[in-house]
């Protein structure tokens, strides 16, 4: 993946607008968040394939961090902390939060056909 | 001496860093060793350090590194075929099923799994416990023997000597190139062994040279 430039992200977002697309929101802090540090809770959110439609897309620069905000006919998706993107297999727009060790901590992934399950 | 060891745990890694030096005594023996990896880490966080992966390449690299793992270890592999992180909400009794259906192909002597409840993962547990009750469905004059691993100090807010305590010291190299194969997975972790801080390399051999087992009781 590659630093995310917003110009290149809003305009892949744009193709996406009033099709009939599939969504992978995923959040996690790790299944051993909690046991690595006690005090620490393990979080986390996933949905992968879920089909929606969005007639808005918009991409939000906050210092290098990204937020990616979709707007349906009755309801939002958004993500929060992106950081990385690439196109995977030519039509499936990837974007993704990496920490600092790399490691993913959020993703938005948006495709016309079904990510692999 | 055995006659056959089946290997069962979620995550291809799992195996490098739980159990291989274990398993390489095993096949100095001469004993088949098998392992039944769950799924292909397919949620893993780690992407590589630096970052060479993403969320949808990570399964097919995943797999080849488990290949190669377990190409270094000797030992033959065969991918349930499972999604990562899903393990706990799958049908427990279908899942026994499965693993029932393979151990009577292969007829280990041997059974090595996570300890249920005492794994941290989800995902360990929720397989070990599978394991465990694949093992229980069986005539008891078929069951192999299980090992069970716990990765947490306490059993049931005690904490009990393990059963097995294997050093694998001398096994060490081949662990590591185990541990090695897991591209993808193993520099963050490994990363530990990078310091210049001789305690923490030593924690960190410590922790890697010995490979501890409780031996699972069935009642019935
Ligand atoms: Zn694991």
């Amino acid at each position: 993946m590659k630093p995310i430039v917003k110009a290149e992200v809003q305009n892949l977002l744009n193709q996406f607008i009033n099709k009939d697309v599939y969504i992978h929101l995923e959040t996690t802090n790790g299944a051993y968040a909690s046991h690595l540090n006690e005090n620490a809770y393990n979080v986390g959110a996933y949905i992968r394939n879920a089909k929606v439609s969005f007639d808005q897309a918009k991409i939000v620069q906050d210092g290098n961090i990204f937020r990616v905000g979709l707007k349906m006919e009755i309801g939002w998706i958004y993500a929060e902390g992106l950081t990385d993107w690439t196109m995977h297999e030519e039509t499936k727009l990837l974007m993704a939060g990496h920490d600092r060790e790399g490691r993913l901590m959020v993703s938005l992934q948006i495709s016309e056909t079904p990510f692999s399950y | 001496m055995e006659k056959h060891v089946v290997v069962i745990y979620p995550h291809p890694d799992d195996e490098s860093f739980g159990a291989a030096g274990t398993m390489t005594q095993f096949r100095e023996q001469g004993v088949p060793v098998t392992y039944l990896c769950g799924t292909l880490g397919e949620m893993g966080r780690n992407m590589g350090t630096p970052t060479f992966a993403n969320r949808e390449t990570l399964p097919e690299i995943r797999k080849q590194e488990l290949i190669d793992a377990c190409k270094a270890l000797d030992i033959e592999l065969r991918m349930l075929g499972y999604r990562d992180k899903t393990l706990e909400y799958e049908d427990r009794g279908e899942v026994a099923a499965h693993l029932k259906g393979i151990l009577q192909e292969i007829k280990p002597s041997l059974v090595i799994t996570h300890y249920p409840d005492h794994a941290v993962h989800p995902d360990h547990n929720a397989l070990g416990a599978a394991a465990i009750e694949a093992v229980r469905l069986m005539d008891p004059a078929d069951r192999p023997t299980v090992w069970a691993q716990a990765l947490t100090e306490e059993i049931d807010g005690k904490v009990r000597e393990r059963d097995i305590v294997n050093d694998v010291t001398a096994q060490f190299d081949t662990k590591l190139q185990a541990i090695l194969a897991h591209k993808s997975q193993a520099s963050p972790m490994l990363g530990l062994m990078n310091t210049e801080d001789k305690e923490t390399i030593e924690a960190v051999k410590d922790r890697f040279n010995t490979e501890s087992f409780f031996i699972w009781k069935y009642d019935d």
